[in-house]
């Protein structure tokens, strides 16, 4: 039993993962459900009220409660890999990415699994810090519901669709993912 | 009971994504950097075996588990939201370092912070729905 825990706590290779997500798309598939995370922000909105200022969030949650629970399971997830599957936290990342952070102003690159300065908690109420994590997310937020769907419904479950519409999607988000990475990041991690 | 399945699906999603190293800031980072193959590696397995899937079900006419016939979910077609949505969305996807699954994952992983940026993004997602009609598409 201890060997295979400690097979697991190695950090898994893309190919043991990546199947791995086509499997969960799947499962939601057979049970009925559409793999698509970023949807729960929408009904977040709608279960605040939202529905009185805009009828695009009037619908029933409750039909996304699955969703929801997927979303608490995926949170229990996060903490069970962290606390007890992940003894070493560092990321092996390549030395040209080490040296390019490094360069722009992030220390020990890859020495956990993201840079502590910006989104450990010491520094949380910092100009930066509000600006990667509000800021950032609100522009997640606001691009998937344009988009009308992110990672999972876009690039798994739409490119496994055969959907063209899916394709341009993730064309839009290596446009903006390059964009923020080569000319706008390094200003961010600068404030 | 009936959303059991759902929790330990869910689990299990945020298990892989972490051991993974797609919740990685540094993993997405790489990817945009083109310096690895390993997300590029996740991503396109993780859509070859879709598209497999996928095709197996379209053939078979496979049922779901109420015996009704699985249908895939799909988004509205156009140039527009697409490119425009998804840019937007690759812009606090390289901030963030996290699509929505692995902002939810890190919140397991390193605690309270990331509430802050699901925080953000359930106000991206309030503006959208305010501004939706005013917006091309």
């Amino acid at each position: 039993m201890t060997e295979v825990i400690e097979f697991i706590q190695q950090p898994w290779p893309w190919w043991v993962s990546g199947p791995l997500i086509a499997y969960v798309m799947f499962s939601l598939l057979y049970f009925g459900k559409g793999f698509g995370i970023s949807t729960n922000f929408k009904t977040a909105c709608c279960m605040l009220g939202s529905c009185t200022v805009s009828d695009f969030f009037c619908f029933d949650w409750k039909e996304q409660i699955w969703n929801l629970t997927f979303i608490a399971g995926v949170i229990i997830g996060g903490f069970i890999s962290a606390q007890y599957l992940t003894p070493d936290p560092s990321v092996a990342i390549s030395p040209e990415t080490i040296a390019d952070l490094s360069a722009i102003g992030i220390e020990n690159p890859g020495s956990s699994f993201l840079p502590e300065e910006i989104f450990g908690t010491e520094n949380i109420w910092s100009l930066r810090s509000l600006v990667f994590l509000l800021g950032g997310g609100f522009l997640v937020g606001f691009g998937t519901r344009y988009a009308n769907g992110c990672t999972s419904g876009h690039a798994i479950s739409g490119l496994s669709n055969l959907q063209w519409w899916s394709l341009v999607a993730v064309i839009g988000f290596f446009i903006g993912g390059l964009t923020m990475t080569h000319f706008i990041l390094p200003y961010l991690i600068s404030l | 009971m009936k959303y059991l399945r759902f929790l330990i699906m869910g689990i299990l999603f945020g298990i892989i994504l972490s051991k993974g190293e797609i919740i990685s800031w540094y993993r997405i980072q790489e990817m945009f950097r083109f310096q690895s193959f390993h997300m590029f590696g996740v991503i396109g397995s993780a859509v070859v075996f879709g598209i497999l899937t996928i095709q197996f079900i379209k053939r078979t006419k496979l049922k779901d588990y109420n015996g009704k016939q699985i249908t895939v979910s799909t988004q509205d077609p156009g140039y527009a939201r697409n490119l425009i949505g998804g840019t937007i969305f690759g812009l606090g996807w390289a901030i963030t370092g996290a699509c929505p699954g692995p902002l939810f994952i890190l919140i397991g992983h390193q605690g309270w912070v990331f509430l802050l940026a699901i925080l953000g993004a359930i106000a991206g997602t309030f503006t959208y729905g305010v501004f939706e009609k005013r917006l091309m598409h």
